[in-house]
Formats: C-alpha cells, structure tokens, sequence
C-alpha cells in the first residue's frame, strides 16, 4: 500500500548506502580473496604483479604438517569448547530457572565477559596464568602444591585457551537457555507436574526436549564464533609453544603478517570459510525443517 | 514453584554468589592491579592490603591529562593518541552504520521488494565470515585501489561494512512491529517518505535504535585485527596499542592493566546501563534464526 503512495525510487534510494557500502567493503574483498587464493603474492607486490600458480597453494597447504595440525587443533579447541560450555551452561540455566530477584543481576553481570575487548580477556587470563605473579601458581604454591605451567607447556597451554573461553562465553549459552526456558509452554510444564514427574523427569522428558530447536542454533552459532576466537589466543600464547594452540584463524593472521605469503593466508582464509559455510548451511537447513514441521504440526492439530 | 524454591534458598544463593564471583573475579584482578605500584605486584608476599594508587592511569593517561604527574619522566603519548583514535573511530562507524543500516532495514520491511528470508540469509552468511579472513582482501585493496591504508576512514569503511548486515537484520525485527497506521496518518498529512521515516519511524523503534548502537560500537571499540592491519603510527587505536606493548619478558603489569582498564571501561558501563537490551540483541539472534 505504501509503495503506491510513493515514487517508485524511494526503496532504492533507502538501500543505496548500506548496497554500496557492503559492496565495496565486504562483497568485493571476498571475491578479491577468492582470486588472490591463486596467486603467489607478497605484500610488496601489486596484485597484478604476482604470479598465477592455480591451485598450487591449496595442494601445498594439504601436504603442510603443520596446516594440517593446526586445523586438528582448531576442530579439537572448537568440539572441546561448544561441549563444556553447552554443558555448563544449559546445567546453569535449569539450575536458576526461578523467580528470584538475583538472577536478573546475575544475567547483567554474565554479560560482562562477552562485552570487554577479546585483547583485554586475553590480557586478563595470561596475568592469571602467569608462571610467579599469576594468581594461580600463587594460589597453588601457598596451599603446597607445584606450580603449573599454564602457557609455557605444550599440554597444558590448549587447556589454559580452552578454561579462558569456557569463561568468556558460557553466559552466552546460559543466557539463551535461560530465554528458551522461559518462553517454554507453561501449560506443558503444568500437566507433567500435575502428572507427577519429578524434577528430573520434567527436565528430561519436557524440558530438554521443548527446548531443543533453540539449543542447537544456540550451539551451532556458538561453533561458529569459536572457529573465529583469535586475539585472546594471540594475547595469551601467540600459538605457541610450538603450534600447540596455533588455531586456523591464528595462522592466516601470522601467515599474512608474519611470513608475508598473502596468497597462502587467501588460501588458508578460504578452507575456513569453506569450513564454516558447511556449519551455516547446516543451521540454516536446521531452521527451515523445524519452520516446516512446527507449520505441519500447527496444520495437522487445526485439521482436529 | 514457590515451595521448592523456598526449601533450597540458601544452597541457591550460594551457587549464585559463587557464579558471581567466578565471572567477575578477572576483571576485579584487573582492576586492582591497575591500582598497585609494580614493585607491590613482583613482590613475593602479595597482600590483599595496599594503598590504591592512580600513577598508573597517569602514565598512560599523561599525554591527555592537563598536570603533568610528578612521577613520570617520560611521557609517552601514544595511548593517549590512539584514545583519541579509539573514540573517533568507534563513533564515526557506528554513526554511519546506524543511519545507513536504518534507512536499508526500512526499505526492506516498508516496500518488500525482496524477501525477509534474503535478509536472514545474508546475515547468517556475514555473520560466519571471521575478520581474519578479511586481513589478506582488505590489505591489499585498501593499499593498491582504495589508497586508503594508514587512514581512520580506511578502518571506519570496513567497519561499516562488517556490521551493516547484523544492524539491518535486528532493525528490521523492530521496524516490523511498528503499526503501519501511524505512517499512513502522517502521509494524510502531508509529509513525504524521509519526513514519515525520521519524524515517525525512527522515534519508535528507539530500544532497537539503542541494542544495534551498543553491539555495533562494541565490535568496532573492540576489533584488533584490522586495525593492526591498516592504521599506521600516527591513527592507531588502543587495542592495537596494547598488543604492540606486549613483550615476551619483563611486561609492566600495572600499566597495561590500566590500559586494558581503559579499553573496558565504556563496555563495561554499557552494560550497566542497557543490559535489556543487549540481552534482547543477544537473544534474538537464536530465537529468530
């Protein structure tokens, strides 16, 4: 109805801006990536400059042992980090689901740790970490016991990134869960108390399973932002020691900034967003068969 | 309900203020040891007890400061330089995104040329891509083509860029909301498309005004990578600065603890102050798909 009372520009004039913006900062520096994955180039050179090599830089990162480790360590830091924090958080939310004034503090005080710079969380966690003023070791050498190498061991140094992460961004599945139980049917909840289910049951027979579509996207969105933590391991440990925490987005970093091999790194950039493009179709195609069922449901429970 | 909470009160307000403790325990060391002299830091018996001091904030903070503090003998003026740069930049783009993004996400409801599901897409999509995967693109366009490294406007461009497609797609939800009735009533009255938009539209979706402004700013406040990528010497912002500041040995914690105060200061208060909302940004995002 609008768009008859109106020129038949106006919505183009209102979408300029943000198309041209999004063209020229995103859209046309990743179709720019995508080509400059072909090339052997270094900063120093005009893209025109540098050579074609084809496929040669993803051939050669296949056959790299130390790409192929630190894509193991990314999977392995991913898994490892959306379990524990699922875990913890969803746990957290069925713990604290209640009407108590506190847990509206406790949410805005959750928040805390998602909204600080990623540089300061790191910065936070490697004085934690640190060998003698750390409170830590502090804390471990008062009560009797050896200090722990945090950061300087090859073993321990994914576990440190891992509890820092954990920490950082387990209230953002707390929160979600908690938003999810909120909003679950009461009437459900009612008839399996009314029924007689105990806590437990009600948690595992209604609760978890009412929640679910929210709980994967929640996990699914988690997963993608933990293939894309990359300063608070900077901070932290820089990769090392040895490429033990050398996380993909880590490496393109080091690749493009340190070694000066801009094709490569493009290269790099592009197995991760290949790897993360399969995660997002995933939740997408997730979204639309729930869409789809719930409408079916919805159609079937108004047929009677 | 009622009853069992009731019964477990006190194990339930434990476990609370645990939870609280563990989430706001780094940032307090944090902030403690950005009060202590370094000496009381490298000492062997750390005591609770010390006398707060603010010498620390005075040294990065001597550039800006309008004494000149009696400890310091050289001043270094580059964080308070690259304050100025965190608080230009950070602004600037989220100025622009905000306006821009508004404007698209109006279309985008109002005159639905496209659908909503190609909004969702896009999002979903630019969401995934890792700044990183932008370093190597973004270097080497805005060095050859755009002649735009080294510049704040250079930074500010990709910012926009990289925020628009969330600030659209949460405007968008709001806007959604807003009755079509209201915008027909001031149409009767004679004003046009920009009057309907900036009189009518953007008063009423100001809570979605607010959550896109606070993620948009904390995102650009907060970027690292980047910034180190583009911004020379002379336009660098405080994240930036405080990687650059940190050694393999011998690193003054007191002062970069004071720095990384400063960088999370705003965030911090942010949240204080807008907590809803930046719950509802966060929630919306799962909730909706």
């Amino acid at each position: 109805m609008g768009a008859i009372t109106l020129g038949r520009m106006t919505p183009y004039v209102f979408l300029a801006p943000a198309a041209a913006f999004m063209i020229v900062g995103l859209l046309y520096p990743i179709g720019y990536m995508v080509y400059a994955s072909f090339l052997d180039w270094n900063p120093s050179q005009r893209i025109g400059e540098a050579e074609w090599i084809g496929l040669r830089n993803y051939v050669n990162l296949l056959q790299d042992d130390a790409f192929r480790e630190s894509m193991f360590v990314t999977l392995k830091f991913a898994s490892i980090v959306v379990s524990l924090e699922m875990l913890l958080g969803v746990g957290l939310a069925l713990l604290l689901d209640r009407e108590i004034r506190g847990v509206a503090v406790l949410r805005t005080i959750f928040i805390l740790p998602m909204m600080i710079a990623p540089i300061v969380v790191g910065l936070m966690w490697r004085y934690m970490y640190h060998p003698t003023v750390g409170i830590f070791n502090r804390t471990l050498e008062d009560w009797g016991f050896q200090p722990i190498p945090w950061l300087s061991d090859a073993n321990w140094a994914l576990t440190s990134v891992i509890i820092a992460d954990v920490w950082q961004w387990t209230p953002f599945i707390f929160i979600l869960a908690l938003a999810a139980l909120q909003s679950l049917p009461r009437s459900a909840l009612e008839a399996a108390r009314i029924d007689g289910a105990s806590a437990w049951q009600q948690i595992i027979y209604v609760k978890l399973p009412l929640m679910m579509p929210v709980l994967i996207v929640t996990a699914l969105l988690r997963l993608i932002d933990a293939f894309k933590v990359l300063e608070v391991i900077l901070v932290m440990t820089n990769g090392g020691p040895g490429l033990s925490t050398e996380i993909l987005a880590l490496r393109v970093y080091r690749t493009a900034s340190e070694f000066r091999e801009l094709g490569v790194a493009a290269a790099m950039s592009n197995y991760l967003l290949m790897l993360l493009l399969v995660l997002t179709v995933a939740m997408f195609i997730y979204n639309k068969v729930t869409e789809a069922r719930a409408a079916r449901l919805r159609q079937m429970a108004e047929k009677g | 309900m009622n009853t069992s909470s009731q019964q477990q009160n006190p194990a339930f307000y434990a476990l609370l203020v645990v939870l609280i403790i563990m989430a706001v325990g780094p940032i307090w060391l944090m902030l403690t040891t950005s009060l202590r002299l370094n000496v009381d830091i490298m000492s062997e018996t750390s005591s609770l007890l010390f006398m707060p001091t603010l010498q620390n904030y005075e040294t990065v903070l001597c550039d800006v400061l309008w004494y000149d503090p009696a400890h310091v003998d050289y001043c270094d003026p580059t964080f308070g330089r690259a304050l100025g740069n965190s608080i230009i930049v950070a602004l600037i783009a989220t100025g622009i995104t905000l306006v821009v993004g508004c404007m698209a996400a109006y279309a985008l409801v109002r005159f639905r040329f496209m659908g909503r599901d190609t909004v969702s897409i896009t999002t979903l999509l630019m969401r995934m891509v890792p700044p990183a995967v932008l370093l190597v693109p973004v270097f080497g366009i805005w060095t050859f083509q755009y002649q735009l490294d080294g510049t704040r406007a250079g930074v500010i461009l990709v910012y926009v860029a990289m925020n628009l497609p969330f600030v659209i797609w949460i405007l968008q939800s709001f806007i959604v909301q807003v009755p079509i009735q209201l915008e027909e009533a001031a149409r009767m009255d004679g004003a046009n498309a920009f009057q309907v938009f900036f009189l009518v539209v953007l008063p009423v979706i100001k809570p979605g005004l607010a959550a896109a402004s606070i993620f948009t700013f904390r995102i650009v406040w907060n970027e690292f990578l980047l910034a180190n990528a583009l911004l020379d010497r002379n336009t660098r912002t405080v994240p930036v600065t405080i990687v650059n500041s940190l050694t393999e040995y011998d690193i003054d914690w007191a002062v970069i603890m004071a720095t990384g105060m400063l960088l999370a200061i705003p965030p911090i208060i942010f949240t204080f102050v807008a907590s809803k909302q930046i719950i509802t940004g966060m929630t919306a995002g799962a909730v909706k798909g």
